[in-house]
């Protein structure tokens, strides 16, 4: 192993960094709020929004990201007229965002199911209580349904946010130079391949620890109601109203 | 009888349903019950498990929607209609106006485990009612004193014992200046120790004039905080009146069963 180099190699990998954040962070923001919209159809009662939702799912969860990845950047080639036609071709030529849109469709999937899972274990009761005080609709969602839903879904979601950043990598096999990609390259250019990928290992380490790391504050942050009591009652106005 | 009201309190009816029937599945709860309460009234409503009291009371603010049958608030009709799952209320709005002027306390307190006890209690006030926040904490810490738990306010439910719980419950209902309010036997889900505290409360309720309406086990409170006991037994109403009445000449056979078996 030699020392120096692995420490120019980080360096140099350093470089994408911001690439592996920007993908995983964009995809997982699209996919959260995609992934909301599934949860929802799941649980609508209305049976076709559903089934669609449940297909969607089935599908996203049970084929290979990367085969969306090729199916998306190699596939919809085929069909460049009529996405010309559209305005389209200016977003599906940018690997960028082909990249961007396999990886939300493919978190929203799971994600819909965390999701899911989390509003379904809203206890009944405290719903009952909500709607006993008059509220109904989106109030009702706002204040208390999704509220509590984060709490139980948090953890898990934390999961999938590391899933995440690590399935950026497979942006490297269409050409993009994250952090996975420079490492192939830099392969390519020196044939040393266990100080690259390690190096390249150890960057995924840190930031995913970094995320473990804030996403448990967040949890420590939202469930006081889990620690136990203050010994002396401290003097505070009501916490996150 | 039904009218043996103590002079009092005043004539306006605060409650009344009529004729309720609902239906779960085959199982028919209530068969077509009746009951009135004018303003003042402390009804508590007795009856064996499975006698369709929690579902009656239930019914009053609509978290059951009944099959047929009226319910009036205030002189107000609660509007419903027919939809391909059964009845349903026919304006969402309406139904959420009135909750706000009906309070319910439930048997398991339903408190919400994400909000401090002083978050439960200004919840509705602010969300709901939309009045101002600071007036809303002020009003909780003085209801949250007069149940005895205004050093748990920053506390969340879970760290409060089953009484404490409960009390805190009967707070949040209160912040909502509510014209009736509903208990779902409230003492049921305590420990033996645990009772008096949350009766004493509500005995306090009462004696401001409260209309209130009490499923309960709790004969001693049904024989002297009420004024009006209403014995269910399979959906219809048995016995009703005056505790000092049916408790001394029960004239139906299944309540003075009922009776002998809670002395």
């Amino acid at each position: 192993m030699d020392f120096a180099f692995m420490k120019e190699t980080f360096l140099s990998l350093l470089s994408g960094v911001p690439l592996t954040l920007n993908l995983a962070f964009t995809s997982v923001a699209f996919g959260t709020v995609f992934a909301m919209i599934l949860a929802l159809m799941r649980l609508s009662g209305v049976s076709v929004l559903a089934a669609v939702a449940q297909a969607y799912v089935f599908v996203f969860r049970g084929t290979p990201l990367l085969v969306q990845i090729f199916l998306i950047y190699y596939g919809l080639g085929q069909f460049r007229p009529a996405l010309q036609e559209w305005g389209l071709w200016i977003f599906f030529r940018e690997p960028y965002w082909c990249a961007v849109l396999a990886l939300t469709l493919n978190t929203a999937a799971y994600a819909s199911e965390i999701i899911r899972g989390g509003l379904q274990s809203v206890p009944h009761q405290q719903v009952e209580a909500a709607r006993a005080c008059g509220m109904s609709g989106f109030l009702l969602f706002r204040r208390i349904v999704f509220p509590i839903a984060v709490r139980q879904a948090l953890p898990a979601y934390g999961s999938e946010i590391i899933l995440m950043v690590k399935a950026t990598s497979l942006a490297s096999i269409i050409t993009m130079m994250e952090v996975t990609g420079i490492a192939a390259k830099l392969i390519s250019q020196t044939f040393r391949a266990v100080e690259i990928f390690v190096v390249a290992g150890l960057i995924y380490l840190i930031i995913n620890f970094i995320i473990t790391r804030i996403v448990m504050a967040i949890e420590w942050w939202l469930s006081p109601h889990l620690r136990r009591p203050p010994a002396v009652e401290p003097r505070l106005e009501a916490a996150h109203v | 009888m039904s009218n043996g009201v103590s002079s009092l309190s005043s004539e306006t009816t605060a409650v009344s349903i009529s004729n309720l029937r609902k239906s779960f599945g085959s199982l028919e709860v209530l068969k077509g019950v009746s009951l009135s309460a004018k303003e003042g009234d402390v009804i508590s409503i007795l009856g064996a498990s499975g006698s369709g009291k929690s579902t009656m009371l239930r019914c009053i603010n609509m978290l059951e929607v009944p099959d047929s049958g009226d319910v009036q608030i205030g002189g107000e009709t609660i509007k419903l209609r027919k939809s391909r799952r059964g009845m349903e209320p026919a304006d969402q709005r309406q139904v959420d106006r009135i909750r706000s002027k009906v309070a319910m306390v439930f048997q398991s307190f339903n408190l919400w485990s994400h909000m401090t006890i002083l978050e439960n209690v200004i919840e509705a006030p602010v969300h709901v009612q939309k009045r101002p926040k600071a007036e809303c904490i002020a009003e909780a810490e003085e209801l949250l004193a007069k149940v005895g738990i205004v050093d748990k306010r920053n506390q969340y439910p879970s760290h409060l014992s089953g009484g404490q719980q409960q009390r805190a419950a009967i707070a949040r209902a209160l912040a909502m200046r509510p014209q009736v309010m509903l208990f779902d036997e409230p003492t049921s889900a305590l420990d033996p120790e645990l009772v008096g505290e949350v009766l004493r409360v509500m005995r306090s309720l009462a004696e401001e004039g409260r209309t209130m309406l009490v499923v309960t086990h709790e004969m001693g409170f049904a024989r002297e905080v009420s004024n009006r006991v209403v014995f269910l037994h399979k959906g219809v109403v048995e016995e009703e009146g005056r505790p000092a009445e049916v408790f001394e000449a029960p004239k139906s056979e299944r309540f003075k069963q009922f009776i002998s078996s809670h002395r």
